[in-house]
């Protein structure tokens, strides 16, 4: 039995009096890949943002039912602790301009003022763009600026950035639709690599990308959870009709 | 060829002619006014000029340190006053464009626009140099600065506007706060367009008088002390000008030649520092 690190029962979601998210229940395993799937306005990202609150930052966006996180009320957490815990990755790669490579991936320690000496400084940059599979391709080029990398290299560099801070969670927005189809393999396989210490949600459009790396799938359709089971499940064996004509591609 | 298309490309001819005269008429003026300044002031200037005191009247020679001196100080105490204020207050602009704060302060920005610079002057007159008894240089930079202030609040909101979301949402997914967020990620990735904001600022300042009459007042001698009245090369190209001394008409365009050349030196450097630090994203 795994154990589960992320939980919600009635959870519900609003952009004024838009109620995005309906009475949504669902357990997140430790150490999974669970991918989120459904066509457009079906609430998943929505549902992403809430996991570390961003949503709650959209003027006139609420919440409400229960999300734990390893047993503690999200929502009764300091937002900003909460969020140091939680790494996302966007869906267009956003290195901060202004900063160099090494310090993009160090940028959660700049930004909150947490200081640490030079050789742990440099070990957390190694390990970290080493975990993002791109300490090759940049070990020489760490005070460049990170906009100078490729989007695929960028993206990746967002991912270390999100890995630096050691979180027990990546939350994945779609991370691949602004990629080439080698960029976007290289940030699959990465994927499924940093599986072994992180917990990790994707959201996707692809259902081929849902199917290629998550081990939990999730299908949303009109703001409810239609359907959450074992990926090769959902794939093979959908229980819901919608989640079928969703994946057969009769909508979406 | 088909002879609408032939008047439809001899059309386009003409329209750029047309711009091309428009260009010239627009620069011609600006060019005669740099070749009268610099043909006038040129003769001026001498090192003299640009380190000795005035003379009393009716002595020839003599120079305008005092002036320069004046000038430097109040412009540079008048942005040091302004930008802190101005950036900030671009900042909450930026940031919470649809609060009644945010609405009023941005309407007051644009009326404090247009104020004519003699009304600020009389205003700093009575709120400074009253109570404070005397003339004064800090007087005189606090009216400057408060005509620099829509410019710096303007092109901060703008700037700080075209920073993408994402940017913001990166840092604030890292759990930093609003605060950190906007020193750290949103200031240091717009500071192009804010440095920029601040140098138009100062080239729109640099060369007033009517705000100094009554604040800056003048002084014959270089004063540091901003409590103290203080000279400078507006002023003192306005009092040299309607003089009847032909020996000042002379050194009021070598006055004006040097302000001149110190709005460029400010307006290059921030050119410099602009690309120096501008952020490709």
């Amino acid at each position: 039995m795994d154990s589960t690190i992320l939980s919600t029962t009635g959870f519900n979601a609003f952009f004024s009096d838009n109620h995005v998210l309906k009475n949504i229940a669902i357990n997140i395993p430790k150490n999974r890949i669970v991918a989120m799937m459904g066509p457009s306005g079906c609430g998943k990202t929505t549902f992403l943002r809430c996991i570390n609150r961003m949503h709650e930052l959209t003027p006139n966006a609420h919440s409400s039912g229960e999300m734990r996180l390893e047993g503690q009320d999200v929502y009764a957490m300091n937002s900003m602790m909460l969020r140091r815990r939680i790494g996302m990755v966007f869906q267009r790669p956003n290195p901060f301009p202004n900063m160099s490579i090494s310090e993009n991936v160090f940028a959660g320690y700049l930004l909150n003022g947490i200081k640490l000496p030079k050789p742990e400084r440099h070990e957390i940059v190694e390990t970290s763009l080493r975990k993002a599979a791109l300490w090759d391709e940049v070990k020489d080029s760490l005070n460049k600026k990170g906009t100078f990398l490729s989007g695929g290299q960028q993206q990746r560099l967002c991912i270390a950035r999100a890995i630096a801070m050691k979180p027990e969670m990546i939350l994945l927005d779609e991370p691949t639709s602004a990629l080439d189809p080698i960029s976007t393999s290289k940030v699959e396989e990465l994927v499924v690599e940093l599986k072994a210490n992180y917990t990790i949600v994707i959201v996707t459009h692809n259902m081929q990308q849902a199917a290629r790396v998550s081990d939990m799938s999730a299908f949303f359709y009109l703001g409810e959870l239609i359907e959450y089971d074992n990926t090769d499940q959902i794939f093979t064996n959908p229980k819901d009709r919608r989640t079928q004509n969703y994946i057969t591609g009769r909508f979406g | 060829m088909d002879k609408s298309l032939q008047w439809r490309i001899l059309k386009d001819k003409l329209f750029v002619v047309f711009l091309f005269l428009f260009v010239v008429l627009t620069a011609v003026p600006l060019f005669l006014i740099l070749y009268y300044i610099v043909s006038n002031g040129i003769a001026a200037i001498n090192w003299d000029f640009l380190t000795q005191l005035p003379k009393p009247v009716g002595e020839v020679g003599g120079g305008v340190i005092n002036a320069i001196v004046g000038t430097l100080i109040l412009i540079v105490t008048a942005t040091l006053i302004a930008t802190p204020l101005g950036v900030l207050a671009g900042v909450y602009l930026s940031e919470y464009p649809k609060t009644k704060l945010a609405r009023t302060a941005g309407l007051f920005v644009e009326i404090l626009q247009g104020i004519p610079s003699i009304v600020i002057g009389i205003v700093a007159y009575v709120w400074l140099v009253e109570p404070i008894g005397n003339f004064s240089a800090l007087s005189g930079s606090a009216a400057l600065a408060i005509m620099m202030l829509p410019v710096i609040v303007r092109t901060t909101e703008e700037t700080l506007k075209l920073i993408p979301n994402t940017l913001k949402e990166a840092a604030l997914a890292m759990g930093t706060s609003h605060s950190r967020t906007i020193f750290r990620v949103i200031i240091p990735n717009s500071l192009s367009g804010i440095v920029t904001g601040i140098s138009l600022a100062l080239a729109r300042i640099a060369g007033e008088t009517a705000p100094l009459l009554f604040t800056a007042f003048g002084n014959p001698f270089i004063n540091v002390n901003l409590l103290q009245p203080t000279h400078s090369l507006p002023l003192l190209i306005f009092n040299y000008a309607t003089s009847p001394y032909e020996d000042w008409h002379r050194q009021g365009w070598g006055a004006s030649l040097v302000l001149i050349v110190i709005i460029l030196c400010f307006s290059v450097s921030s050119k410099i520092f602009i690309k120096r630090w501008t952020v490709q994203s």
